[in-house]
């Protein structure tokens, strides 16, 4: 299979990588960029937890294809930090103990950070609505709900 | 793991058309949030992918005096947020809505629900009762054809192997219409629909002057319930007229069973959600 180069950026840093058509980003990320916050599960487009931000905007990249990013930026959970300090979203998780397993986790980071960007100050209803394509199997949505209802009230 | 594929990408229609037309054996990517499933799952065999995705001409919503046109690449998150889909295409902006989640909104475009026939597809129904009409280029000539005429199947469009589905048109209406869309799930949102129906209804005084129904996911393809769209020609607006009609819709559907639900559940639900979708639009 020929491979295809592809230049773009991730976490604000440029790649350059050669990749197979058939892989997907969700591959990318995780088995060439080494970058094992955004997770690998039902990879049929069903779970949601390999949402990252494309171009800004949350996508499932289990079902994009590696060299279809070509051009453009990426953000995963591991580039919200700056310089080691946690994002307010990333404090209130855990002041909030929006987890259990916390295998979902990244996932829902990743939408409540597009979401308060967009959205400063959303509704109940606006972050049930963002939420609504991340699943989590522990059944812990109320606190992650809080938590970013709590950075937008502080934020205020 | 996703078969070993040829990937080709185009940013110019001309180029992709072109390409189609010495290789038939291609598949078209649109986003590919469907296509991606269905190629790792194995129920398609593909050698090479091509890529429009980047074919910036194709992804516009713009209205001129009596139709709006929408390109094949609209991602259906545009469609939602579009002021233009909303007033003049009010069921495709319903569905817009209630449609997967927002990353498969911001990823996935009406060309590619539309090409992909699924007999769920959530974009069909609303279309079909707006009159909505596709263009289909290749090559060598460009064709216009109803939504009606497309689907011929599950994952079976009338497209020719060297066609690309360019725009949507639908005409604006004038007159007393009401418009509606709706869908039935196992959850609210990010679901592939047991039911689906749209339903566009025109009013003179309590007459119904002019009626289209559409639904989903209880045929092969998605269809027009023209048994009940007969019974209600002429007749008044009233709840027992839309009541009796719903009835009808059984003539109209040949749902199988499978995994969402059950062929008898899905008969028993489609008069329900006529019902529903009748009664919402006319505010009955």
């Amino acid at each position: 299979m020929e491979k295809k180069k592809i230049i773009f950026k991730i976490n604000g840093v440029e790649k350059t990588v050669e990749v197979e058509p058939n892989k997907t980003l969700l591959w990318l990320i995780r088995e060439v960029l080494k970058l094992k916050g955004t997770k690998k599960a039902c990879e049929r487009g069903d779970c949601g937890l390999c949402t990252v931000l494309l171009n800004g905007e949350p996508v499932k990249s289990c079902l994009v294809l590696a060299v279809e990013v070509d051009g453009s930026e990426i953000v995963t959970v591991e580039g919200l930090s700056r310089d080691g300090e946690l994002t307010p979203i990333q404090k209130a998780f855990i002041e909030h103990g929006a987890l259990q397993c916390g295998f979902c986790t990244p996932a829902f980071v990743i939408v409540g950070h597009w979401l308060l960007n967009r959205n400063p100050n959303p509704s109940r209803e606006e972050v049930v609505e963002a939420l609504n394509g991340v699943l989590c199997r522990c059944t812990g949505y109320r606190p992650i709900i809080e938590a970013i209802l709590d950075v937008a009230k502080k934020r205020k | 793991m996703i078969p070993e594929i040829e990937y080709h990408r185009f940013s110019r229609l001309e180029d992709a058309l072109r390409f189609l037309s010495e290789n038939p054996d291609s598949k078209i990517i649109a986003g590919g949030t469907d296509l991606l499933v269905q190629l790792r799952a194995r129920k398609i065999n593909v050698k090479k992918l091509v890529d429009i995705y980047n074919i910036g001409e194709l992804r516009y919503i713009s209205e001129d005096s009596g139709e709006v046109k929408i390109g094949a690449l609209t991602t259906i998150e545009e469609l939602k947020n579009s002021k233009i889909v909303e007033k003049y295409v009010q069921p495709l902006h319903i569905a817009s809505r209630s449609f997967a989640t927002w990353q498969v909104r911001n990823i996935a475009t009406i060309g590619g629900n539309l090409c992909n026939a699924s007999p769920a597809a959530d974009t069909a129904p609303p279309l079909i009762v707006a009159g909505a009409r596709l263009r289909l280029k290749s090559i060598r000539r460009e064709r216009i054809v109803p939504i009606e005429e497309f689907f011929r199947g599950p994952g079976q469009t009338i497209l020719n192997p060297d066609e690309v589905l360019v725009e949507v048109n639908i005409p604006k209406h004038s007159g007393q219409w009401f418009f509606n869309f709706m869908k039935l799930g196992r959850r609210v949102s990010h679901i592939l629909s047991i039911v689906n129906v749209a339903v566009a209804v025109k009013l003179d005084g309590g007459r119904i002057e002019d009626v289209k129904i559409a639904l989903g996911s209880v045929a092969p393809t998605p269809i027009r319930a023209k048994s009940v769209e007969e019974y209600l020609k002429n007749r008044e607006a009233t709840l027992e007229n839309i009541e009796k009609s719903s009835l009808e819709v059984v003539k109209d559907i040949k749902p199988i069973s499978d995994v969402r639900a059950s062929a008898e559940y899905r008969i028993e639900m489609s008069k329900v959600m006529v019902k529903r979708c009748l009664r919402e639009a006319l505010k009955l």
